[in-house]
Parts: structure tokens; sequence; C-alpha cells
């Protein structure tokens, strides 16, 4: 029995041991969409997840680090039973990852709990930009922000009439009305089709009947390929297209194809962005994945690491501060893809906004390229909700 | 809302009905004849939509495409056949559901290690890209006609191959009675093959039609199925003419629905009330059209068997 007891207090001895080693490496979290429903804009995402970890030679300021990456399938179920096990098993230092803001709203209250920063490679809620706002996270742009660009491009472009079309869900009327936040003319019809919907035969003859100056469209994924398909097959062509860049980035333009052409929509990044951050970026991930540009999913991905990478450089590796750690991440010291920015009250960026345009390369492919700044220096609508 | 914009939108649900018509007559044929519940049906639909695409892209021609597309489903169909479905025609149900969900799992995960998860592209064949002018005010897209040609065509087709031809008459006899017909020295087995196989070509000749004007990436033939599903509970299971009118119905109701519904709705209700139940209903009129069959015909409205 004596020897058992003995046995098992070596055994102890020995796992703790092993932790204390192991928790001298710097431990982020990243849940990855790689199946589910945003499956493509995932493996997008861990793209540049890998090129940042490539170059940063598996480090976080210059500390021997590990990144844990696993699948969620974009459940947020699934995304807090990861986040949980991230806590508690591997006792990570940051986490980021989901492509989902329901999977970014199912998993903050833990983090913030547990005191774990999350920097966001892609939503930005307005609840957490809003009254939810919490010190713990960090975004890289409220998700009506782009939307709010592309009002603003209606107005510069002129038109005068539009209609709107977005699928019936909270996100779809939420990128509705931030488009109607700075766009002055008239909305002459707003359509809010079948999530999932393969057929846009009927919405599209009542945009023709309607007589639009433009058509606004927040249709993520595969609603937004079948839509731009069938509108220019429906010779539609004439109608300018504008949208928020999740609706027409890569994903969406090598699928179309042609009839993406001359598509306006807008983001917080492009790949042709003059900054020598962003020019090195681009040219690394077009020699690691075949000459394909990278989409914006990619970008911030690759941004967030930098980010993290930065922070713990800034409070010379003594992660364990968390209040030293969450200063250096607001006021980063990195070159951001994007360029200059600042973070506002609330964690979320105050940045530029810019018009891109489907257009062709020297080489003749499809892609977005950048027009011109929307908005300037632009802050989210939610800042005066958020008391932190 | 003029004259014209009511007959394109009649038009669109033609088009939006044979379309559904394509994929449900496969479905139904295997489930009405073979007693076979076939998820993956979806899963072959996407198959014909992955291969045309990419012949399409290599090649340039379209007709080949689609044919290509056919040829390879029907292949992947016929192992399929012979190595999952021959073992479930006796089982019950619940072993087709399970053992076809766990196909389309498999497929679902086959087609991303082949082509990966990003969607496909599939252009429109450049002579039908544009629209043409049906009659002066009304240009059509060109490609949708073509659609509906096709759906017209198979369901022809359809029609005399079960009716008028000695294949046809063993399909039915297997169907109404299985026992009687071996017992009369037909082979069964030989004939629910070449239903599954003629329910894969209709499938992927569905996938191959539908991949220049839909986003051609994994999970498409799960979207597809519910309504194809609604169409063949309306249309009586196992029934092809049964699956015609319903498909012709859903297509009808879904694209009124969506057309003047929320217009409607908005004329005699508040707009924020309008504005939130007209988009509802429309999401829903195909299934309360379903309700409605099922309350009045519980068995469909063509019930294949007696």
């Amino acid at each position: 029995m004596l020897q058992m007891k003995k046995l098992s207090v070596a055994l102890a001895l020995c796992g703790a041991a092993a932790l204390n080693a192991h928790a001298a490496d710097i431990k982020v979290g990243i849940a990855l969409d790689l199946s589910g429903p945003f499956s493509a804009l995932g493996a997008e995402a861990r793209d540049g997840f890998e090129l940042a970890i490539e170059k940063l030679g598996g480090k976080l300021g210059g500390q021997p680090a590990e990144f844990i990456r696993n699948d969620f399938g974009g459940n947020p179920e699934q995304a807090n039973q990861l986040v949980a096990r991230f806590l508690q098993r591997d006792g990570i230092d940051f986490f980021t990852g989901p492509i989902g803001s329901n999977a970014a709203l199912a998993v903050g209250p833990a983090l913030f709990a547990a005191k774990v920063p999350y920097l966001s490679a892609n939503p930005g809620p307005s609840a957490y930009a809003g009254e939810k706002c919490n010190p713990y996270f960090f975004a890289q742009y409220q998700n009506d922000t782009y939307d709010e660009a592309a009002g603003k491009v209606a107005n510069e472009k002129g038109y005068r009439n539009v209609v709107l079309i977005a699928p019936n869900y909270p996100a779809g009327k939420d990128h509705l009305n931030g488009f109607k936040r700075l766009y002055k003319g008239a909305v002459k019809d707003e359509i809010y089709t079948k999530l999932g919907q393969i057929d846009y035969a009927a919405e599209i003859a009542q945009i023709r009947a309607a007589k639009p100056d433009a058509v606004f469209f927040f249709l993520p994924g595969a609603m937004g390929i079948n839509f731009v398909k069938q509108f220019v097959g429906g010779g539609l062509k004439e109608v300018p297209l504008i949208a928020p860049g999740f609706s027409a980035d890569e994903d969406v333009i090598q699928a179309v194809g042609e009839p993406m052409l001359g598509v306006l929509n807008t983001a917080h990044w492009t790949h042709d962005l003059q900054n020598p951050a962003n020019t090195e970026f681009v040219a690394a991930f077009r020699q690691k994945y075949a000459g394909r540009y990278p989409s914006v999913y990619a970008a911030m991905a690759y941004d967030t690491l930098m980010a993290m990478d930065a922070a713990v450089r800034d409070v010379g590796g003594k992660i364990e501060d968390r209040e030293a750690v969450l200063k250096a991440l607001k006021n980063p010291s990195f070159k951001s893809l994007r360029g200059e920015f600042q973070y506002g009250a609330n964690n979320f960026p105050v940045q530029n906004y810019y018009l891109r345009e489907v257009g062709k390369d020297a080489e003749g492919r499809i892609t977005n390229k950048l027009v011109g700044m929307t908005l300037e220096k632009h802050q989210d609508a939610y800042v005066g909700a958020c008391k932190m | 809302m003029d004259a014209i914009f009511v007959f394109e939108q009649l038009l669109n649900g033609l088009g939006y009905g044979l379309m559904l018509f394509l994929i449900a007559a496969g479905l139904t044929l295997v489930f009405g004849i073979m007693d076979t519940m076939n998820l993956a049906h979806g899963s072959l639909y996407m198959a014909g939509a992955y291969v045309a695409a990419r012949v399409h892209e290599a090649s340039g021609a379209f007709a080949l495409a689609v044919a290509v597309a056919v040829g390879v489903t029907v292949a992947i169909a016929a192992v399929v056949e012979f190595v999952v479905i021959r073992r479930l025609y006796r089982r019950d149900h619940l072993v087709q559901v399970l053992a076809t969900f766990g196909i389309i799992l498999i497929a679902d995960d086959a087609v991303k290690a082949i082509w990966g998860v990003a969607p496909l592209l599939a252009s429109t064949p450049a002579a039908l890209a544009g629209p043409v002018d049906l009659f002066q005010g009304l240009p059509y897209p060109s490609y949708r006609l073509l659609l509906i040609g096709a759906g017209l065509a198979v369901a022809l087709g359809l029609y005399l191959l079960v009716n008028k031809t000695r294949i046809g008459m063993l399909v039915r006899a297997g169907a109404s009675n299985r026992q009687m017909a071996e017992h009369m020295g037909v082979r069964v087995g030989g004939v629910f093959a070449f239903v599954f196989a003629l329910g894969a070509a209709l499938a992927a000749l569905a996938g191959a039609l539908m991949a220049p004007i839909s986003a051609v990436q994994i999970g498409m033939g799960e979207a597809i199925l519910i309504p194809a599903l609604v169409v063949i509970v309306i249309g009586g299971i196992g029934s092809v003419r049964g699956a015609f009118v319903a498909a012709l119905l859903v297509g009808m109701v879904d694209t009124a629905g969506r057309a003047f519904l929320p217009p409607a709705l908005r004329a005699v209700l508040p707009p924020s009330v309008a504005a939130d139940l007209g988009p509802a209903l429309a999401g829903i009129a195909m299934y309360v059209l379903m309700a409605a069959v099922l309350t009045l015909k519980p068995a469909g409205l063509f019930p294949a068997r007696g």
C-alpha cells in the first residue's frame, strides 16, 4: 500500500514537472472553421495563421510558443467545448480563430472570465463593440463598418435609388442597417431571402422592375455566388453591384469568375494596399500557396498573430501580467498589414476603409483591385454604448 | 406590377420547378421502385456538378462536360450500389437512412480531399451567358430557357421509358410486386441496379446543369435535397408523374411567395410588420403547401401504390 502511495506521489510529481516544463511555452488556442458552414473562409484563415507561424519561427516575441489548432466545424456549441478544453487542459494565454459572429459571441464569456485575451481574426459583433464590450476582446473591425463604407461609396457614385438584398436572419438586417447609416439616397426596396437560397430568379425580376441605380447585396458564401451568377445571366449586367468585402472576396470571385468583374466592395484591407508589411505578406503568401491572392480572412489571421507577437515582446515575455499584456495589445507596436490604426475605447479599431473593384491583374487573373480610400479613421457606431 | 412582371415570375416558377423535378425524379424512382431511401442522392448531384465544372473549365465544351459528368457519376453510383445499397434493399428505412447518411459524410470529405474546400468555378457556356429578348421589355436568361427545355425533355423521356418500353414494364412490375415479378422470371436485382443508375444519371444531369447558376461547393447536395424531398412527398413517393406535378407546384408557390407576398403584405399591413412577415411567410410557403396536400391526401397527389 505504502509502495503504491509512493508510486502515485512520484507519478504526480513527474506529471507536475512535465506541466511546469510545458508552462514555459506561450500557448495560443486557435479555433478553426475547417469544416461546417464557413469552411472555405476557415481554410483561408488557416493559411494566414500558418504563414504567420512560419514567419515567426514558431515563437511569440522571441519566446517559445505553441499554437494549438483545432477544427470546431463552425458550430458555437462545439466552439464552447473546444474553448473549455483550451482553458482547462492547455491553459492557453491567447485565443483567436472563429469566422462566425455566433461562435465569437458563444466563446467570449468563458475567455473573459479566465482573463485570456481574445484577438478576433474576423468577426466584430455589435454586442462586443457596445454594451458587452470587454477589455479582453480585440476586434479587427466592427461588422457594420464595411456596410457603412459601402453606403458612402453609393453616395459618392451618385446612386439615388438602390435596392438592398440580404438573407432573412439577424446579421442580414444588421448589414442592411449598416448600409443605410451613411447612405443618403432612397432605398427602393429591401429584399430579404431565405437563408441558403439557391434560386434568385424571383428577386432578380423584382430588381429589374424596380430599375434601381445600383444594388447592394450582403449574401455570404454560396448565396452570393448563386446571386451574382444569376444576376448577370439575367441581363442586369448594367446595374452596378455594391457589397461589403465579405460578399466579394477571393473565395467568391474565384467561384463566379467573369460575372464578378466590376463588383464594387469595401474592406479595411486589400492585397494591393501599399505598405512594406503588406507587400511582404502578399508576396510570401502567393509564393507559399501557388500564386493565389490572399483574402481578407488570411490577412487578418496573419495580422492577429503578429499583434500577439508584438505584445509578448513589449511585456518582455511576462505574459502572466495580464494588465501589462492588455496595455501592450491596446497600443500595438507591430506593422499591421492594413497600415496605421488605433483602438477606440471599446478595443475596436479606428481605421481606414477602402473601395475595391473586381478587375483583372497584369496576368489576367480576376481579383480585387484597390480604387481608393472611402472612410478615413472611421470608428464604429456602437462605441458610445461601451462602458469599460 | 404589370403583365410582363407576372409572366416573368410564372416563367421563373416553371424554371425552378423543372430544376427541382430533375433532382426529385431520380430520388422518387429509387424510393418508389426499390423502396430504398437514398439520402446520398444529393451527393450524386454534387458529384455531377463538380465533374461537369472541372471538365468544362478544362475543355471549354459544355455538352462534353455534361456527358462526362453523367458517365462518371453513373460509374460511381454503380460502385456504391454494388458495395452498399444492394445490401439495404430488404432492410428497414432507418438502416437505409443511416447508411446513406454515412455516404454523404464520406462523399463530402472525398470532395474536400480531391478539390479542396473552396467553391469551384463553373461558368455558363459563352453562347448562353447573356439574356435573350423573349419579347419587347423582357430579357430572359437564355441559360434558364435551356434548363426549362432540359426539364421538359427529361420528363417526356421518363414518361416514355416507364410506360412504353420493355424495361419500363419490368421496372413497374418489380415495383408493384417484387416477389411475383421474380416468380415470373424477372431478374429484379438487375432491374434495380438499372433504376439506381438511372437515378444517378438524372442527379448528375441536374448537378451539371445547375452548376453554372449555383455555387459548386461541398454541401450543395444537402441544400437541394430538402426541397427535393418536399416535392416527392407532395407528389406521392415513387410516382414520377407526381414528382413532375409537385415540382411545378412547389416551384410556382415558392416563386410566387417570394415575388408577390412581400409587396401584397406591404399594401395591407404597417411597413415594419410587413417587412418581418413577408420574407418569413415566403420562406415557409413550400412547407405550408406540403402540409395542406398531406391533410387532404395523406399519400401525396399521385400515390404510386394503391
